[in-house]
């Protein structure tokens, strides 16, 4: 993938001689750099430039020759200077060379016939390059036997050249800082701090210390004897878990994976990956997976054929169509699966089935989002990009715990903080990772975004420190917005909020007084009846202080899943076409009218919480659910359940048979994202291509395929050669992806808006103007969350993710090294509730709401405020959704994920 | 094991949460622009550095735990175990070992019930064998700290250990 490399120089160019050569590079250029700008390769071992690895000088292989210095210098940490003249290949130079790779030989096992790593060894390249058979300087050696801790990472010391990389890229670009080096001497090594198990530490099992390690010394466990560098056949494509877009390199060996590395240099985040994206695999060749199309026969799902399946689905489908019309059956689309499915997905529902019932779990997660966002400013999306977070002089960050739920963003905001460039402003009610580096922490109760969203604005107009040219120039609304915020003063804010009115305006002040300030926010902003409220109100902050359309600004939202962007952008809603065509538009309607030969009904459909309640009312009859699980995913399950039991059909396509699935009619076997072809959009509007790179089990097929089968039994002719004429499709309605192909994504990733086929994509939206011409002003005002905690249920909670573990956990759940390392769910309870409820540490608990109850083990932590509980909702053993409450946003729809009241007791003793 | 020993307890529990505390609130030196200093009067304070105040010292000072032992596992002052408070070094070089040495050794090993390399469980005393002290014509030699006793006997050593202890307590 082609990169654009940033400098961030002055500017200023230098010219230089390199063995002959002239080479200008912007000053500042170490001297390897330069070299490698021009194609001129340096043995290096320490160095790793690809993923911004600060250059060390420790391990001399990167020795050259600069006229007028005495002896020859380190290139990788030499700078250049006007009219240097370099030699980088000698005599005297391969010498040292040798010597440098001697030194490190002479403490090391010879074991490239059983490592791993033999064939992508950097020490036994260079070895190789300078012919260096054994050393001279072997002494008695005493190797240790490699150590693993945790269920995934091995080092083997004697393997070790200590160079350096994985000290820097945990210290100083995963910014965790788990390692460092141990000792001296013959007992150097790196490690964790001694005697402490991984697990105690603060290592988060990223696992990207693996990926620099030059030579064998870490390694995944899961690797070892599983092939060697040239038997395996490696496939670069996208992480199927969250939004961040982490591109992949799968290696595979007879049809199994054998280790996922980033792709170095690659993609939104340089090659870095989180725990999940490389370790949560296993699931793709778990022996659960579904392999055979299953139809429910004398209430059993009993094995049956594709034909079989297909045939009844059609007909069902049919009939209840012919009985009850088109707007009884319903579908979902998936956030997982790919642009090209999505698109069939809701062609097939719209186009065949002929309802705008079609929606996904997008309604869930950042509904408000695409709801507000659009209004707002006219585009639902990100509005800058990943790489582009580094710019920002003053970040805030609200509802988002981006360590956990956007890991490799998360590194990405510690980079930024770290380096000096960017304060840091956290709104959590949770004490997080990222309030441990920020500036300032605004612990808010849960639910109270508006009151606080509108004090910053309050302040920052009070103050005179709104950015006047822009909101004259470039917005409208302005004057009932500053009237609606009129009242929410810093000290109204306080009494609701908790956050002591001083914090508020000095958060206010930092924020409106940096030239560019990002504010970037998640689930903890989209999840409630407020949702859309919550995403005007950070609009109008950002419009306010003029941070958009400019590097290092903007409204980010972080999308949870990998693709639910893309399904959004699809048009697997029920309100609009691909590309955010609003079905109500006559225009566009006859236009997609046109392009699928159809006439299409006119009147949005239901989403999916309405979709439930519609069946639980006998008026939705049929569903059909491509790759989710609302049994766990949704709020209040035991009515989603009851809800699903009701209808009178239920087919769902899915990789393993889900809670969802156990309550089909017919269920289909599907292919895992590494089995098959397409493209996801990540978060930042980026479309990358997904590549297959097994062959799904059994007769398990792409989602793709299956629309167009199944739409053919129904007499709509859907073939496709595959996902390029697909997307070649799309890109014909969608003006949005106007220029995306097949041709170009093989090669680059395109960030929409991308109308045409020159056209380089879009990475900051709304530069000169708003996609809506001028961003609005939505005055809104501070309204309480659905329910809030009365006598009877005294806690407030709320519901999100953690680390090791996604969504429903259908995929992480049967991925043994996530299921190992957590393996099951705690609830989150402040030190002061658990004394006063007599609820100890690890022991179970009752957890009650109105709508059900759970048991599960208590985590006593200061993470969470008195008053607040936490909950991630991942574990079917003690599904969080059966405590939520299915209360609505009235204009996105999304429900209250994050709010609702429970009890807590300590569990009946067992 | 001695009689005046202190029970086990002592060793195995580390110092309370009030005493790291305290210890970090009144360092000289900032951890962050001279973590050597700020170890040095840790380790000066409770004789070794407990991890608990390595912990919380990484937690106050934001720098992470790794590096602050990645720099105490690096200089040979720095102990991680609880260590006796006075180092005794027996000697065992030719001169010493000819004179008796090993029967000094058992001597001091029998006196503390600990053995090379251990501590008393009352962090008194940390014994250390070393190869020659430089002080031959004293022979057998042992220096507690930075004082000498030489031309010792089993019975000897007994009473220095002895004295040392009762004039510290
Ligand atoms: S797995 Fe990640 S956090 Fe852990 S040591 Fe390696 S780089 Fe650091
Ligand atoms: S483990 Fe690998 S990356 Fe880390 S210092 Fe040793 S050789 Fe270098
Ligand atoms: S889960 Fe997200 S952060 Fe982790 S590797 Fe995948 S895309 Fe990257
Ligand atoms: S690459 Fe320059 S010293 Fe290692
Ligand atoms: S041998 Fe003991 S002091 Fe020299």
């Amino acid at each position: 993938m082609k990169e654009a490399t940033k400098t961030r120089s002055t500017g200023e160019q230098v010219s230089v001689t390199i063995d002959g050569r002239e080479v200008t590079v912007p000053a500042g250029t170490s001297v390897l750099d330069a070299a490698l700008s021009a194609g001129i390769d340096i043995p290096h071992l320490c160095y790793l430039p690809e993923l911004g690895l600060p250059a060390t000088g420790s391990c001399r292989l990167c020795l050259v020759e600069v006229e007028g210095e005495k002896g020859p210098v380190a290139s990788c940490v030499h700078p250049i200077a006007p009219g240097m003249v370099v030699r980088t290949d000698s005599d005297e130079l391969r010498e040292y060379r040798r010597t440098v790779i001697d030194l490190l030989l002479s403490d090391h096992p010879h074991d490239c016939l059983t490592c791993e790593q033999a064939g992508a060894c950097d020490l036994q390249k260079y070895a190789y390059l300078l012919n260096v058979k054994d050393s001279e300087y072997r002494g008695e050696s005493v190797w240790p036997d490699p150590v693993q801790d945790g269920p995934a990472i091995t080092y083997d010391k004697s393997k070790c050249i200590l160079c350096g990389r994985c000290v820097e890229v945990c210290q100083n670009v995963q910014v965790t800082g788990a390692i460092d080096f141990m000792s001296r001497g013959f007992e150097a090594r790196v490690g964790l701090p001694p005697a402490m198990p991984r697990e105690e530490s603060v290592c988060v099992e990223c696992g990207n210390c693996i990926d620099v390690c030059p030579t064998g010394a870490l390694a995944y466990v899961g690797a070892q004897g599983a092939g060697r560098q040239w038997e395996l056949d490696r496939v670069t494509t996208v992480c199927p878990y969250c939004g961040c877009g982490c591109l992949l390199e799968i290696s595979t060996r007879d049809g199994s994976i054998v280790d996922i590395k980033g792709a170095p240099g690659a993609g939104p985040t340089r090659g870095l990956l989180c725990v999940k994206g490389r370790f949560g695999f296993d699931f793709i060749g778990h022996e659960e997976r579904l392999t055979q199309p299953l139809i429910r026969r004398d209430g059993e799902l009993a094995p049956a054929t594709w034909d079989e399946a297909l045939d009844f689905i059609a007909s069902r489908l049919s009939a209840i169509k012919e009985k009850h019309g088109a707007d009884a059956i319903g579908g979902l689309a998936s956030a997982k699966c790919t642009n090209e499915e999505n698109y069939l997905m809701q062609k097939f529902v719209r186009a065949v089935i002929g309802t705008n019932n079609i929606d996904h779990c997008a309604r869930l997660c950042h509904a408000s989002t695409v709801a507000g966002l659009a209004r707002a400013f006219g585009s639902g999306a990100m509005t800058n990009s990943v790489d582009d977070l580094a710019e920002a002089d003053v970040m805030f960050v609200i509802g988002s715990n981006t360590t956990e739920c956007h890991p490799v963003i998360g590194a990405a905001i510690k980079r930024a903080v770290m380096s000096g460039r960017t304060r840091l402003i956290v709104a959590d009610p949770r004490a997080i990772e990222l309030t441990e580096v920020a500036e300032l922490h605004l612990r808010h109760k849960p639910g109270t975004d508006v009151a606080l969203i509108n004090a910053l604005a309050h302040v920052i107009l009070e103050e005179g420190l709104a950015d006047e040219e822009f909101i004259r120039e470039r917005t409208e609304g302005f004057e009932e917005f500053r009237k609606a915020v009129a009242a929410n003063t810093a000290a109204f804010a306080e009494k609701i909020t908790g956050v002591p009115a001083e914090a508020i305006a000095e958060a206010a002040r930092l924020h409106a007084s940096a030239p560019a300030a990002s504010i970037i926010y998640s689930m903890g902003i989209t999840q409630h009846t407020t949702g859309t409220d919550n995403v005007f109100a950070l609009a109008n902050l950002a419009m306010l202080t003029g941070n958009i359309g400019k590097p290092g600004a903007g409204v980010n939202p972080l999308r949870g899943h990998n693709n639910v962007q893309g399904a959004c952008d699809m048009g697997a809603l029920p309100d609009v076409y691909p590309g955010y065509q609003k079905v109500v538009v006559e225009a566009a309607r006859s236009k997609f009218e046109q392009a699928w030969g159809v006439s299409l009904p006119a009147s949005p459909g239901l989403t999916v919480v309405e979709m439930m309640h519609a069946a639980a009312e006998g008026e939705l009859k049929a569903l059909y659910i491509m790759g989710e699980n609302p049994m766990l995913s949704d709020p209040d399950v035991n009515q989603v359940e009851e809800a699903l039991k009701k209808l009178e059909f239920l087919a769902v396509q899915d990789i393993f048979l889900t809670e969802t699935a156990q309550l089909a009619d017919v269920v289909l076997p599907a292919a895992a994202f590494a089995e098959k072809d397409g493209a996801f959009t990540n978060t930042e509007r980026r479309v990358q291509r997904v590549r297959q790179a097994l062959d799904p089990p059994g007769e398990a097929r792409s989602d793709w395929s299956i629309i167009c089968d199944l739409a053919a039994r129904m007499g709509y002719e859907m073939s496709y050669a595959g996902p390029a004429v697909i997307q070649d499709e799309i890109a014909g309605v969608t003006p949005i992806y106007g220029g995306i192909t097949y041709a170009r994504l093989d090669v680059e990733s395109l960030q929409w808006p991308c109308p045409d086929r020159d056209h380089p994509g879009t990475s900051i939206l709304h530069r000169e103007k708003f996609t809506r011409g001028l961003g609005k002003f939505h005055p809104v005002e501070f309204i309480p969350a659905k329910e809030l905690p009365d006598e009877e249920y005294p806690l407030l909670l709320s519901t999100g993710r953690i680390l090791e573990h996604f969504h429903t956990g259908t995929m992480s759940r049967h991925s043994e090294v996530l299921d190992k390392l957590v393996s099951v769910g705690a609830i989150e309870i402040s030190p002061a509730d658990a004394e006063r409820l007599g609820i100890e540490d690890g022991k179970h608990v009752t957890v009650t709401s109105r709508r059900g109850h759970i048991e599960i083990a208590a985590r006593v932590t200061d993470r969470v405020a008195p008053g607040v509980v936490f909950l991630a909702f991942h574990f079917k053993e003690a599904p969080a959704n059966r405590l939520t409450i299915a209360a609505l946003d009235p204009v996105a729809k999304i429900p209250e994920f994050k709010v609702c009241a429970v009890k807590i007791a300590p569990a009946a003793a067992q | 094991m001695a009689e005046n020993a202190t029970p086990d307890r002592l060793v195995s529990q580390g110092p309370s949460e009030d005493d790291v505390v305290a210890a970090l609130d009144s360092l000289d030196a900032r951890p962050e622009t001279n973590l050597i200093g700020a170890l040095q009067e840790v380790q000066d304070r409770f004789g070794y550095l407990p991890s608990p105040a390595l912990e919380a010292m990484s937690e106050r000072s934001g720098i992470p735990l790794s590096r602050i032992y990645g720099v105490v596992t690096f200089y040979a002052q720095f102990y991680t175990e609880p260590r006796g408070r006075h180092t005794i070094l027996c000697c065992r070089g030719t001169a010493c070992h000819v004179k008796g040495a090993g029967r000094v050794l058992e001597a001091v090993e029998r006196e503390l019930g600990i053995e090379e390399g251990e501590s008393t469980p009352d962090l008194m005393f940390y014994l250390e064998t070393v190869a020659c002290l430089g002080t031959c014509f004293l022979a057998p030699v042992i220096m507690i700290d930075n004082e000498y006793f030489g031309m010792l006997t089993p019975q000897k050593v007994a009473a220095i250990l002895q004295n040392f202890r009762a004039e510290r307590q």
